[in-house]
């Protein structure tokens, strides 16, 4: 009794009220605000970014000699896109980018399923996927230059080296990783060997081939600029080079703009393509509401 | 020569299976016996890891016994047997009418006529309404209709459960027991039915097999004698609360043996 009340002292009696939360009624703007806030925070610093840029160049606080300014690029672009030589360079490094991306899909989905799917091929090939995955593959550029020439299937290859192991890799570890219950399913209903991969293995690894493309995007990027950088032939890589040769930072950083802005859009599309081929998964915010 | 009136007659089913680590073997099954006639409901009860999801995985080929002999009578069109699977596994990148209809695309239906067959299926279980649903959109007694929605769909002889209603909140389960006497009355089905629930045994089945600890062996063949159709409420006659008594002292004494072997 005593050793009771030395552990917990009888308390002084009394209430705490629990009150129910009071709402606030808000303004218009202010609820406009909260619904977007996000939106309006992210383009509030975007912009700030460049309304600062801009106005340090004018003061002179940022030399436009090193680092331009946004109206400058932005002047630099419009005179570019009147000359027929951006348009080339576009061309080349777009047409560089589909050849060398649709190649790297075509090989590495296929092959990465058949070697996933078979054991022994996994065992086999794992090596040679690592090493080739560990390997920086901008070092092997030399060398693709004494395959294959200066050319655009130089810059094809580097481009298709970047996707291709990106999007193989992913690509094996989804189909090893097939629930077994879904593959004891199709082989209780006697299941073709066929239907089994159509079924089962292919939609089930398809959020993992979306993984590896997302990755490839980068790094196929990474390979067509570096790619064109090294050899100077044509492309906009070498359009930045050029604009380093003759001092016109605002060039360059169009040139950089240009592919910032492939990226963006190319990693939109596989998003768009990423809710396509998984709309039987519940999105985000189901997932939310539902815990 | 079998009985013409069994659905499934099974001798001298044994299954050992090797550790691969240690090479060690152990006996999952040891020579279990079982007939089951046409349209008999008939389920296996027994402390885990005792064998009886092996058994039921040998008897739809899923595993290979060790020995043994295990005779299916194919009845019709459809197949010998499909299974009930303990998880719905559901694929969840197809719809409900294509999960439904999967087993006949498996046995070479075309998937446009595979959809119209299992619609009736689907109606059975009362899952009318969702056919375009995804399993994500379906909750887990759903899910558990669509999991016996496609054996059924498929015709089979021998329609094999294997621990169907274990996932579920009691109040489903029991629904579900309901249902499922209700569409096995409809059907016409020969059920093989496991669980670990003895009163859920006892409720669905015109006879229950109790299983030793491992190794498996057929303990006790027990028939139960309440008239159907059975209402939930038969759960609460002394009749019932018997049979449950019967078959946990069985299992109760096997409990310390099946403690004392590593869980499989």
């Amino acid at each position: 009794m005593t050793q009771a009340s030395n552990l917990f002292p009888a308390a002084e009696a009394g209430f705490r009220t629990i009150r129910p939360r009071t709402r606030v009624k808000r303004s218009r703007v202010s609820r406009w605000y909260r619904r977007h806030e996000r939106a309006v925070l992210g383009a509030t610093g975007v912009i700030a970014f460049f309304l600062l840029w801009q106005v340090g160049a004018w003061v002179g606080v940022i030399d436009p000699f090193f680092f331009s300014s946004p109206l400058a690029v932005i002047a630099a672009g419009i005179g570019d896109v009147q000359t027929s030589v951006f348009w080339a360079d576009t061309k080349v490094s777009f047409f560089e980018l589909l050849i060398g991306s649709v190649l790297s899909l075509a090989l590495a989905v296929p092959l990465g399923i058949v070697i996933g799917w078979y054991q022994r091929l996994t065992y086999a090939f794992d090596p040679w996927l690592n090493f080739f995955n560990a390997l920086p593959r901008i070092a092997m550029l030399p060398l693709v230059i004494l395959w294959v020439g200066l050319g655009v299937e130089m810059k094809i290859f580097i481009v298709f080296l970047g996707g291709f192991f990106s999007i193989i890799m992913p690509t094996v570890e989804g189909v090893r990783t097939v629930d077994r219950q879904f593959l004891d399913v199709a082989r209780s209903f006697r299941a073709s060997q066929r239907l089994l991969l159509t079924s089962i293995v292919v939609p089930a690894t398809i959020p993992f081939i979306v993984t590896g493309i997302r990755l490839a995007v980068g790094r196929m990027l990474i390979g067509v600029i570096v790619a064109e950088l090294f050899a100077q032939t044509e492309g906009l890589g070498v359009m930045i080079a050029r604009a380093e040769a003759a001092m016109r930072s605002d060039q360059m950083m169009f040139g950089i703009l240009i592919f910032t802005i492939a990226g963006i859009l190319t990693t939109e599309a596989v998003g768009i393509l990423e809710r396509y081929f998984q709309r039987w998964r519940p999105s985000s915010e189901e997932v939310e509401e539902g815990m | 020569m079998i009985d013409q009136s069994l659905a499934l007659s099974a001798r001298g089913v044994r299954m050992e299976y090797r550790d691969r680590s240690t090479h060690q073997g152990f006996v999952a099954l040891e020579s279990l016996d079982l007939d089951i006639r046409q349209g008999e409901f008939v389920s296996i009860v027994g402390p885990s890891g005792c064998g009886k999801t092996t058994f039921i995985k040998i008897v739809n080929g899923l595993l290979q016994a060790t020995a043994g002999e295990i005779q299916l009578r194919k009845i019709g069109k459809g197949r010998e047997d499909a299974m009930v699977f303990q998880d719905a596994s559901l694929f969840p990148w197809y719809t409900l009418v294509d999960n439904v209809s999967y087993g006949l695309v498996c046995s070479g239906v075309k998937r446009k006529e595979a959809r119209e067959r299992s619609v009736p299926f689907i109606k059975l279980v009362g899952l009318d309404g969702f056919a375009d649903k995804y399993p994500y959109e379906l909750s887990g007694g759903m899910q558990q209709r669509a999991n016996l929605a496609r054996a059924l769909a498929v015709d089979p002889s021998l329609l094999l459960m294997d621990e169907p209603f274990a996932a579920l909140d009691s109040q489903t389960r029991e629904l579900m027991q309901a249902e499922l006497l209700r569409i096995w009355n409809e059907a016409q089905k020969t059920v093989l039915f496991i669980t670990h629930q003895i009163d859920e045994a006892v409720y669905l089945s015109d006879r229950v097999i109790v299983m030793s600890a491992r190794p498996g062996r057929v303990l006790a063949d027990i028939r139960i004698e309440i008239p159907r159709p059975r209402s939930l409420d038969v759960k609460r006659t002394t009749e019932f609360v018997r049979y449950e008594e019967q078959i946990w002292r069985l299992i109760a004494k096997q409990i310390p043996a099946a403690q004392s072997g590593s869980e499989a």
